[in-house]
């Protein structure tokens, strides 16, 4: 460990959880509902790894961008301090996303069923890196309402993947959400596999 | 030498936002030690450092933050600088032990089941 010292106080150790979803989708409602405190921000510089995001701007080899994060804190006991980030709804800051699912416990997409197709992106991406992941559909007023199988035949997710109705403003919802999250991952990583 | 009245002047050009992380860390951006990730958790120890322990206001604001274990994240979002500046603050406190750090869960450690165990009684008690 980088950091050991022979007579280090206590510390907790923090995990993430992502929140991610298209724009407007409610991630930082859902980070605010459940944080101890109001939705901070952060700003992050990052390196473009170059993936060919960008392809007008491909001239330089390396660049650097500075993306905002909001994330709220919840602590768990003396041990955990569970952190949940927003991620950013840009597509072209998906290197950020690599940096910020490094190490995380899991993802929550965030669905708006008045415009589902804005969260195949993430959906794509959590497949395609491993890192678990529930789907919550989100349900504004006024927005049609689908049956959840209608939902998941739509995102073409695969039966294992929970997927659950939420109110991203409330707190008691939000929470059920995390839970979801938590016993699925548990579910795929936690030893013995597949218990 | 300033731009003559004829050449377009420079001295605007510069966001003051950009300048503040710079100045704060007198051009350094990477810490002198370790890798401060971005929920890293400090902890101010030992005693209160003197006046005359030349440290800049920026790193007794983070002392005061960290007497609570706080990320990288959330002392960046209080100090209202960004994250890469907090890590080479952090850097000085530590090579100083004035703080100790934490590194968080790591993806190697994802599959302890005391830490799901711990995480979702913790969220059920919220």
């Amino acid at each position: 460990m980088v950091f050991a010292r022979s007579e280090r106080p206590r510390l907790p150790t923090a995990i993430k959880i992502l929140v991610a979803g298209g724009f407007g989708a409610g991630k930082t409602t859902m980070v605010g509902a459940v944080s101890e405190t109001r939705p901070l921000r952060t700003e992050e510089v990052l390196t473009d790894r170059g993936i060919g995001v960008d392809d007008l701007t491909s001239v330089e080899a390396k660049r650097t961008t500075t993306v905002a994060m909001d994330f709220g804190r919840i602590t768990l006991g003396n041990d955990y301090v569970l952190y949940l980030f927003g991620t950013p709804g840009q597509e072209r800051f998906w290197f950020v996303w690599d940096e910020l699912a490094e190490g995380s416990l899991g993802a929550v997409i965030l669905a708006d069923t008045r415009r589902l197709a804005d969260c195949f992106p993430s959906v794509d991406y959590f497949e395609r890196r491993g890192t678990p992941f529930v789907v919550a559909v989100n349900c504004f007023e006024g927005a049609p309402t689908f049956e959840l199988e209608e939902v998941r035949l739509a995102l073409q997710l695969s039966p294992s993947i929970p997927i659950i109705m939420c109110d991203a403003r409330k707190r008691e919802s939000s929470r059920e959400v995390l839970i979801t999250l938590v016993k699925h991952s548990a579910r795929l990583r936690a030893e013995p596999v597949g218990s | 030498m300033r731009g003559g009245t004829d050449g377009p002047t420079d001295e605007h050009w510069v966001d003051p936002e950009i300048i503040r992380p710079y100045v704060v860390t007198r051009g350094r951006t990477q810490p002198a030690h370790g890798r401060f990730d971005l929920i890293s958790m400090a902890l101010a120890v030992g005693p209160p450092p003197g006046p005359d322990a030349g440290l800049d206001p920026e790193h007794l604001r983070i002392l005061q933050l960290c007497r609570e274990p706080k990320s990288v994240a959330e002392i960046a979002a209080y100090l209202d600088l960004p994250a890469g500046t907090i890590r080479v603050l952090l850097g000085d406190l530590f090579d100083r032990e004035l703080v100790s750090a934490q590194e968080p869960q790591s993806e190697v450690d994802m599959h302890d089941m005391k830490m799901y165990r711990a995480v979702l009684d913790g969220l059920r008690s919220l």
